[in-house]
């Protein structure tokens, strides 16, 4: 069995994984604090949170707080399997190269 | 970088965003040491207080007897001074630490920390504020330790981990007190003064030292 077959592309960037990461382990996070842990541009986060997005691995739900938009983001069913899969081929890939 | 090497580091960077994102991790044992240090000199001047109406003798009842409202009245202002102390070095070295770490000081972490020992902690006033309505003021210092020593268990779970120990500290302490009326006080000293500082200390230590 070949555990690099299994690594999920959509996960290759540091940035997607740090957003999933944070989303697997709240019920929803919003635009500005995603911004802020990850320490990037709204631009930058913007391009992967779309690509996320597009692939219905992560969810939005565009609200208000006041006046103001606030976009949460969570992770979708089919977002969450394929992260634990992308995980068990990380432990897959360091296990095999014992 | 091999692909074991690539993989491992992909796991610790999941590890550190799911802790950083979900843990209020930011808390200083400054924080822990001030509080402390807030508690013991409020403790000092509630026994001094106590002392000298009571002439040596500490327990609450000679108190009563002799129709304190006064010094019942010092003593909560005593309380409240010390904990609006606490409250902001406490806060004022977490904040300073959030800084250095740049991470926000409020945000949906520490909402959930928050909330989670809040409850604890306000349910605790207000059934200690009905207890000495009632004249029961043996268990004051007891209830105090228990109810914080709860919220601390409950909050342990939104922050650093091993403020879970200093939970159970308080609550041991706060359990054997029960046995003990009229040494509140120098439990209540222990509690909330010398086991801040070790916490704090031992935070400090395990944590801030090397930054």
């Amino acid at each position: 069995m070949n555990p690099i077959r299994d690594l999920n592309k959509m996960f290759d960037s540091r940035i997607r994984l740090g957003i999933m990461s944070a989303l697997m382990v709240n019920a929803s996070v919003n635009f500005n604090e995603l911004k802020e842990l990850l320490d990037i541009t709204d631009g930058n986060l913007a391009s992967h949170l779309k690509t996320l997005e597009e692939s219905e691995t992560i969810k939005v739900q565009k609200g208000f707080i006041g006046r103001k938009t606030n976009t949460t983001y969570s992770v979708t069913k089919a977002g969450e399997k394929a992260f634990k899969a992308h995980l068990a081929a990380l432990e897959q890939m360091i296990k095999s190269t014992k | 970088m091999s692909d074991q090497q690539q993989s491992l580091a992909d796991l610790q960077h999941i590890k550190q965003m799911m802790e950083r994102s979900s843990r209020f991790i930011s808390l200083s044992g400054f924080s822990g040491i001030a509080a402390g240090i807030c508690a013991l000199i409020g403790a000092w001047f509630a026994n001094r207080k106590i002392s000298c109406w009571t002439k040596g003798d500490c327990t609450l009842d000679g108190l009563i007897d002799q129709g304190g409202v006064q010094l019942l009245n010092d003593l909560m202002w005593i309380a409240t001074l010390t904990f609006v102390a606490a409250f902001i070095s406490a806060t004022l070295f977490t904040y300073l630490r959030s800084k250095k770490n740049g991470l926000p000081l409020w945000g949906s972490a520490t909402s959930r920390l928050f909330w989670n020992t809040l409850i604890p902690i306000a349910i605790g006033g207000i059934f200690i504020i009905r207890m000495m309505q009632l004249g029961q003021f043996e268990l004051v210092a007891p209830a105090c330790l228990i109810f914080y020593g709860l919220a601390l268990v409950n909050g342990s779970k939104y922050t650093l981990g091993e403020i879970r120990y200093l939970g159970y500290g308080q609550l041991a302490l706060g359990i054997m007190s029960l046995w003990f009326t009229g040494y509140g006080l120098y439990f209540w000293g222990m509690g909330f003064g010398i086991l801040h500082i070790i916490y704090g200390f031992l935070m400090w230590y395990k944590h801030e030292r090397n930054n």
